[in-house]
């Protein structure tokens, strides 16, 4: 039992995850799990009650049983107490001050990250505002490699989306071409495929690998399959750089996706295998609202359930992590004030974890929602450091029917920030001469290299 | 205007050619990094399309003398999501019949092979434009094999899973839900039929076929219509639909 009095009225929350939940900023996803605070006030009086809770109750009580949940298992039994220790006296309120205050160093965040559960980072963004999500993401370095480096300061990645409705490969290598000559796939270029079958995601593995190849640039590719099926292809010898699957955040999210921890473990060790780059070679997307809609929320809120995804992608150790913010709909995400905040608040959760974030900033048509939205959530996830975004040719996502964020969006940002893409892809765009005496891509032709690339006329 | 630049210059034709090959809008004209102003207005004419794709109100008087022709009863009744606002925030209300149109509906009960259900989903202009071509063509077939067809419902503010409830009320075999999808910037008036047989309260789309991306960009009214029958014939032979009725059909097909 939790409680905080404010004035003469004692607001009560009979468990740990209702005060979770009643303390969450309001969206529709709550709202729509009945699990919502019931009105301003008692929002603000769970969040009081939150700030006033210690940080070990977490690990005394989970949100979802322990006995029942192997995402739960994951985090008790997976929790670093020594890494834990600086902050183990602390309530949720005094950690917000300490991630605030100087002695928050980018180091002192790197060391604190296996001793930080995922419960933690989202008590304490319940209770932070945006520019609170902000300056503490900001300070925390979170780099992984693969063919390119991503996630290092001063750098903003992309991952270049060249879907299309039908895998086309034509079509699917003309929208690469279009974000090659704007900057974009250092962080990956990933295919979304139509269908599942797994001779079409043979025939994408085999398109990119053989574009890396020709064209000679550091980058990786993925085509975001089912996990199974990209494991039965690395068996039978197709090109496989990342392995991809969406994840949630309590076994029954992820039993509803077909995956269990041990596919995710054979899937990584299989890729391993392969050597093509390093050792991170998990790509995970995320999104709140997917527990509830799975119908295996637990009575948790989806802000603290994303989270806890978190918990699962650290364990594989991911080369990419990407919350998918704004796709899921209006039911969970209601309008582009609460993509806004879900977005940072998902980007803080996942560095505070140690994770290598993105964010696709994105919406669909029937959201609340519009590019202005995008601009604002894009702008602030740049200023708070976020390793890669999007690139959609002109942001219009034609397979999946959603608005995302554009190659020019990604130029606008490293322009406006001053930051420039992996080192690695920024030293092979300068090799085609896309890149102006300021180092600004500006393509004035078609590179030679690139024109292998056309189709024949 | 000036400052804007085609992309890249001097390869236009390069790219006339690229353009043919995916609707992505690819090659943008842009100004600085910025796109120019030109592409710029384009995506907003579509973002304004798909928006009020998703907020026009469905004509149901127009609907129903346009399927007048079709020779069933037509029974209009609403979801219990009151108004658009609370469609798109409540999903569960728009899979649940109002109490009053369920009791239109239970007046209406008898022994039916298919309920057939217009609902409006994301799109109504989806489903007032391309859902009367789609049954002239499959009710036919059907009528020729002697399918007992209920009286024809349309929903307003209908999500797929209302087609559960309607067969429910209606005393149908099979339902299927002729309903607008969710409208992308190229295709605001997409008509998505869900088929579900001996549908009950707790079917999950995992018990339904569909066929996506029903207009005439897409998968035409005869085509889909085609689909329809096939499925419908399966469904009633097997006694199942979804998932398993689909494995079972690539089975066939390799085997």
């Amino acid at each position: 039992m939790y409680s905080a009095t404010l004035g003469q009225q004692r607001h009560v929350f009979g468990d740990l995850k209702t005060l979770m939940a009643q303390a969450t900023p309001l969206r529709s996803g709550d709202l729509l799990a009945a699990i919502a605070a019931p009105d301003n006030e008692a929002r603000v009086a769970a969040q009081f009650a939150l700030a006033d809770l210690p940080l070990r109750r977490f690990l005394e009580e989970p949100v979802v049983p322990y006995e029942t949940d192997a995402v739960t298992r994951l985090i008790i039994d997976g929790h670093d107490t020594a890494a834990f220790t600086p902050i183990g006296h602390l309530t949720v309120g005094g950690f917000r001050d300490f991630l605030l205050s100087d002695a928050a160093t980018p180091e002192a965040l790197t060391a604190l990250a296996p001793g930080i559960t995922p419960e933690m980072a989202a008590a304490v963004a319940k209770i932070s505002r945006l520019q609170d999500l902000m300056v503490v993401a900001a300070k925390c370095r979170v780099t992984t490699r693969f063919r390119t480096t991503v996630g290092l300061p001063g750098r903003l990645s992309t991952r270049l989306q060249p879907n299309h409705p039908t895998d086309d490969p034509r079509g699917i290598a003309a929208s690469i071409l279009d974000g090659l000559l704007l900057g974009s796939g250092d962080a990956v270029i990933g295919i979304n495929p139509a269908s599942d079958s797994p001779q079409r995601t043979h025939t994408l593995l085999c398109l990119l690998d053989d574009i890396r190849q020709r064209l000679e640039i550091p980058v990786q590719s993925c085509v975001l399959s089912h996990v199974t099926t990209t494991l039965d292809l690395i068996r039978q010898g197709s090109p496989v750089d990342l392995v991809f699957q969406s994840i949630g955040g309590t076994e029954a999210t992820n039993r509803g996706f077909g995956i269990d921890l041990s596919m995710l473990a054979e899937a990584r060790d299989a890729a391993l295998s392969l050597h093509r780059g390093g050792e991170q070679v998990m790509y995970f997307e995320t999104g709140q609202g997917s527990a509830l809609s799975a119908n295996a929320h637990h009575g948790v809120d989806q802000q603290t359930l994303e989270a806890r995804a978190y918990a699962v992608a650290r364990h594989f150790h991911p080369f990419l992590v990407n919350t998918v913010v704004g796709f899921i709909g209006p039911e969970y995400l209601f309008d582009g004030k609460q993509i806004i905040r879900a977005g940072l608040e998902d980007h803080f959760c996942g560095k505070l974890l140690g994770l290598p974030m993105g964010c696709d900033v994105c919406y669909t048509n029937h959201a609340e929602a519009d590019q202005d939205d995008m601009d604002t959530l894009l702008t602030l996830l740049v200023a708070a450091g976020v390793n890669f975004i999007m690139g959609v040719p002109g942001a219009d996502d034609i397979m999946l029917g959603y608005q995302s964020t554009s190659f020019h969006d990604a130029l606008a940002m490293r322009e406006l920030f001053g930051r420039g893409p992996a080192p690695e892809f920024e030293a092979w765009l300068t090799e085609q001469g896309l890149r102006d005496g300021f180092g600004r891509i500006r393509p004035l032709g078609l590179p030679e290299r690139l024109r292998r690339l056309l189709p024949a006329a | 205007m000036t400052g804007a630049q085609d992309h890249p210059p001097a390869a236009g034709e390069a790219w006339a050619r690229l353009r043919g090959l995916t609707a992505a809008r690819i090659g943008l004209a842009r100004s600085g990094a910025s796109l120019a102003t030109a592409p710029m207005l384009d995506f907003r004419l579509a973002h304004a399309r798909a928006r009020d794709a998703v907020h026009a109100p469905l004509d149901d008087a127009r609907l129903a003398e346009d399927a007048a022709a079709l020779g069933l009863p037509i029974l209009t009744v609403d979801s219990a999501a009151a108004d658009r606002r609370v469609y798109l925030m409540r999903p569960d209300l728009g899979r649940r019949l109002e109490a009053e149109g369920a009791a239109t509906l239970a007046t209406r009960a008898g022994v039916y092979d298919v309920a057939f259900v217009l609902a409006d989903g994301l799109s109504a202009r989806a489903v007032q434009n391309h859902a009367v071509p789609v049954l002239a063509a499959a009710l036919p077939a059907l009528r020729a094999e002697g399918w007992r067809i209920a009286p024809l419902a349309i929903v307003r503010q209908g999500r797929v899973a209302i087609g559960d409830a309607v067969a429910g009320a209606l005393g149908a075999s099979g339902a299927v839900v002729l309903i607008g999808e969710r409208p992308g910037l190229s295709a605001p008036d997409s008509l998505g039929a869900y088929l579900t047989w001996q549908p009950r309260p707790d079917s999950t789309d995992a018990d339904r076929n569909c066929i996506s991306n029903i207009r005439p960009e897409g998968i035409g009214a005869a085509d889909a219509a085609f689909k329809m029958v096939f499925l419908l014939r399966a469904m009633r032979a097997r006694g199942v639909s979804g998932v398993s009725l689909k494995d079972e059909s690539a089975a066939v097909a390799i085997g």
